[in-house]
């Protein structure tokens, strides 16, 4: 069959996958590490999965065997919820998905669960959302480092264009309402001009680990009203916060911005990082739209939840005290591994961008890049796939627009693994210094390594973040797997 | 499902978002608010409506409450939670092994063993609505065109068209020859798209037929596939209802004729599958894509990261499905449960002289009523289902919202309700043509 009896859509190559990037993925596959089996495999860093709290739910799972309609406990519902397939979804699961999103805002702000709208996973959400938005051949604002899934989901098959804001180091990749500003103004000019829908933020932020500053989060809720454009905060990883400063959600803010258009504003939410879920394709659009809300309601026909799973759910995420104990213990077991990374690496000299959220850090390692240069990002890259055996992503898979930044995630493996890991890469750090050290003569060698250990003095105070999902293998592309930019598309912009 | 009203938005969304294509202001979901207000319950509400119009299959659901029961590991949320932490992160686009296993012999046992299905073309999605919209996005531009035999499944309209942008231009079908397709109306069809300047990328066919309640005969089969070969277009064949044929030699799947010719020309054809109906788990939203063309399975296995089946039931159904004791049990016994019924609504039908097409297969039967209309028309139609919905109390579908030519012709589910209730809608029907007769 000819190639082109496909559509444009099914030969672009919007899905993402075919990128330079496959290398860390098919290394791991290949190789993957096993603590007594393979000892000297490759350590997964790349995959943003939380791991670290499966020994309570599992206690619960155990502990409610109703929950399940397949236990003769729970068969009596199996008819009942095996032949439920209204896009509504179970009352109850819809409030219990609102009541878990109050508690990760530490009680904030009130969810309405006629509001909460299914959708396969957060992918399915955010392609919805876009869908309902935006037009082929709109464009929304999306601040950089951001997830690099959001090529596919965003446009793919929606025909959506992004317009990257790029955040810099200078200022910790912090977002400035000036950044946006200028981003939507230059959108404007030229011979082809974005018609720009809306603003995607992720907070808190993948790959950054960061959380929003209030003033930042309603300079930019004001920012939409004023130029009457969509507001999509993506907020995942809300529970994943493990120290101050707490999340402060849009929906807390939207109540303090004066005027603030509420028509404008719109959650998506998930299951797979909060809750470790991923498995089971819990994506949620939660709108302050009415009419985003019937529409994504209809549009979700397309992604429901199983209701075999809504039912599981709605009775886990009710059990308030199941539900207080596993917020709290997660964000306790993500601050031990949080600190134990950061705090590794630092005594190394490797500094990590200050965060307080996430499965993963966001690391420096521009003193380790032969120049400052995309080329020397993706070597570096390889030599830590290949010779340390770490599969972490590149930061310009982000779509960073420095080289020499890489997301580490840490919530997908057991303490021995941390272990390994952190040995390998203060021997590959050891290696390099002596590397550096031979190459040079006396005085100029000196003087690098003293310009290296004081560059990263001046970060010991930053702390690093989580994991995340960079590069996938083709054959094993996963829902989440963030698909790298190759430096040559991102150029362009 | 309740319908919406919908806002009016201060905010301009998408184009998508304000069109009508999702199809929902159709008299085949105005029914539903009717049923939602008053559902017909055997003790409290003996007088309400009865849903008439909801294509499920409830004759069979002891067999699988009786396999749950008799097989725990069925679940790993049960006691032991054993593998829970695996399937939870178990989030591969391909799918689980096991579970595509399990749909491929399900779909070959089902076919007698007529056809073999190889597990590395299935592709997973939640529903057979997302696999039929998904397939679209693959196969079309927006603006194209597939071609669907009439009368067809009222989703479609919101499954092929709505996010996609790809029309469907009709293949008349009529009652002279009980609907089938036939080769004039297929180059008809295509002239009318090229007459529309639409180009036309394929031809979807469900097949046991919705509403029909039919198979497609093998020589009509044979017939579109030289067609979309002439054309070079694709051929979707939904075969959702396959299981729920009531005599397994009567259902040809185009899946058997590829193989019979050692799968010449395969690459344009692809299946779609569910288990909505033949298992009755609409709730569980498993679907699949089984596709003869390499690009088209790896493409829609991409895509189905939007819509994946999650894991926990992918599980549960890879268990159940890969016990073939069970599933061949299963099969026969719910055809033979479907035919009873059929073969109920049928003869009750008849009794109050109502005739239906000679049907084989689904969860529904098509019946005649055009010689009971006021008017030879759309207009009505509608009126007697007015008639049919306020008085008699019966949600059925109106032929106009399956997109049918003909008026007069109703599309009447039997499967999705106990023995007794269908008694009580066949006596309602009886009295109302005695009625009429005085």
């Amino acid at each position: 069959m000819p190639y082109q009896l496909l559509s444009k859509i099914a030969t672009s190559d919007r899905h993402g996958e075919n990128s330079p990037y496959f290398d860390g993925w098919k290394a791991y596959d290949k190789n993957p590490f096993h603590p007594t089996l393979n000892p000297d495999g490759v350590i997964q860093m790349g995959l943003a999965e939380n791991q670290l709290c499966f020994d309570l739910v599992e206690e619960w799972v155990r502990k409610n065997p109703e929950a399940s309609i397949c236990t003769s406990d729970g068969v009596p519902k199996f008819k009942d919820v095996a032949i439920f397939q209204d896009y509504h979804g179970l009352p109850e699961f819809r409030q219990a998905v609102a009541k878990l999103m109050e508690r990760a805002r530490g009680g904030k702000v009130k969810y309405d669960p006629d509001r909460v709208v299914m959708s396969g996973g957060a992918t399915g959400a955010n392609e919805t959302i876009m869908f309902c938005l935006a037009d082929p051949g709109d464009a929304f604002l999306v601040p950089s480092p951001y997830y690099p899934a959001f090529a596919r989901d965003l446009r793919w098959r929606t025909g959506v264009e992004m317009i990257p804001v790029h955040c810099k180091s200078s200022n910790n990749f912090q977002i400035t309402i000036e950044a946006m500003e200028a981003a939507y103004e230059k959108a404007q000019q030229g011979p082809n001009p974005s018609n720009i829908k809306g603003l995607i933020i992720t907070n808190p932020s993948n790959p950054l680990g960061t959380t929003l500053d209030r003033e930042t989060l309603k300079g930019l809720v004001r920012f939409v009203c004023e130029k009457n454009i969509h507001l999509v905060c993506d907020e995942i990883y809300s529970a994943t916060v493990f120290k101050p400063p707490h999340l402060v959600s849009v929906s807390e803010v939207m109540e303090e911005v004066g005027g603030c258009n509420r028509d404008l504003i719109h959650v998506v939410y998930s299951l797979s990082k909060d809750m470790g879920l991923p498995g089971l394709r819990v994506g949620i659009i939660y709108s302050y739209n009415d009419a985003v809300v019937s529409c994504a309601r209809k549009m979700s026909s397309f992604g429901l939840v199983s209701s075999q799973t809504q039912h599981l759910l709605a009775s886990m995420l009710s059990d308030e005290e199941f539900i207080g104990q596993f917020i709290r213990e997660s964000s306790k077991r993500l601050a031990k591994r949080h600190t134990l990374f950061t705090k590794g690496l630092a005594q190394m000299g490797i500094s990590c961008l200050d965060s307080n959220a996430g499965l993963f850090f966001w690391m420096d390692l521009r003193p380790l890049l032969k120049e400052q240069t995309f080329e020397a990002e993706m070597q570096l890259w390889r030599v830590i796939i290949n010779d340390v055996k770490l599969n972490v992503s590149p930061g310009s898979s982000f779509c960073c627009t420095e080289p020499g930044f890489f997301r580490v995630c840490f919530a997908d493996m057991d303490d021995h693994t941390v272990e390994v890991a952190l040995n390998r890469i203060r021997a590959f750090v050891l290696r390099e210094e002596q590397c550096v050290h031979n190459k040079n003569q006396a005085g100029t060698t000196l003087k690098k390594r003293r310009n290296w250990q004081n560059n990263v003095n001046l970060r010991l105070s930053f702390s690093s973040r989580g994991y995340d999902e960079s590069i996938q293998s083709p054959h094993k592309m996963s829902p989440h797997s963030p698909i790298p930019q190759s430096p040559l598309v991102q150029a362009k912009t | 499902m309740a319908i919406e009203i919908n806002p009016v938005p201060s905010v301009q969304l998408s184009k998508v978002a304000d069109s009508e294509k999702h199809g929902e202001n159709s008299p085949y979901f105005a029914g539903w608010k009717a049923y939602d207000e008053d559902p017909y319950n055997e003790m409290t509400n003996p007088s309400g409506v009865i849903q008439m119009g909801l294509a499920e299959n409830q004759v069979s659901f002891d067999m699988l409450e009786d396999y749950l029961e008799k097989h725990p590991e069925a679940s790993i949320w049960g006691k032991g939670a054993p593998g829970f932490k695996e399937n939870a992160l178990f989030q591969d686009y391909h799918g689980l092994l096991s579970f595509r296993k399990a749909m491929a012999s399900f779909m070959e046992q089902i076919r007698g063993g007529r056809a073999r299905f190889d597990p590395e073309r299935v592709v997973l999605t939640a529903g057979a609505t997302a696999a039929n919209e998904l397939l679209t996005f693959i196969l079309a531009d927006p603006g194209d065109a597939l071609l669907v035999p009439t009368p067809y499944y009222p989703g479609f309209d919101r499954d092929l068209r709505w996010r996609t942008g790809v029309r469907i231009v009709p293949i008349h079908c009529n009652s002279s020859n009980n609907f089938q397709i036939t080769p004039q109306a297929l180059e008809a069809a295509y002239e009318n798209a090229e007459s529309m300047n639409l180009r036309v990328r394929g031809v979807l066919i469900t097949n046991p037929s919705n509403p029909l309640g039919a198979t497609v005969q093998r020589a009509v089969l044979e017939e579109i596939l030289g067609f979309v070969t002439r054309k070079n277009i694709h051929l979707i064949s939904d075969e959702i209802y396959s299981g729920s044929v009531f005599s397994s030699s009567e259902f040809v799947s185009v899946a058997e004729i590829l193989e019979s010719r050692d799968y010449k020309e395969c690459e344009r054809v692809h299946i779609v599958y569910s288990l909505s109906k033949d298992l009755g788990l609409p709730g569980f939203r498993v679907g699949t894509i089984y596709s003869y063309n390499d690009k088209v399975v790896t493409t829609a296995r991409r895509m189905s990261s939007f819509t994946l089946i999650s894991s926990q039931t992918q599980h549960l159904l890879a268990s159940m499905l890969s016990n073939k004791e069970f599933t061949s049990r299963y099969i026969e016994t719910n055809r033979a449960r479907l035919k009873k019924r059929y073969d109920m609504i049928i003869q009750g039908l008849k009794r109050a002289g109502i005739k239906c097409l000679r049907g084989n297969a689904g969860l529904f039967c098509w019946m005649n009523l055009s010689p009971l209309l006021q008017k030879p028309d759309r207009e009505g139609e509608l009126d007697l289902w007015k008639t049919m919905l306020h008085e008699l109390k019966l949600n059925i579908s109106p032929g106009s919202s399956c997109h049918c030519s003909e008026p007069g012709w109703f599309r009447v589910c039997f499967a999705n309700m106990s023995e007794q209730t269908l008694e009580v809608a066949l006596a309602r029907i009886h009295n109302y043509m005695d009625q009429r007769k005085r």
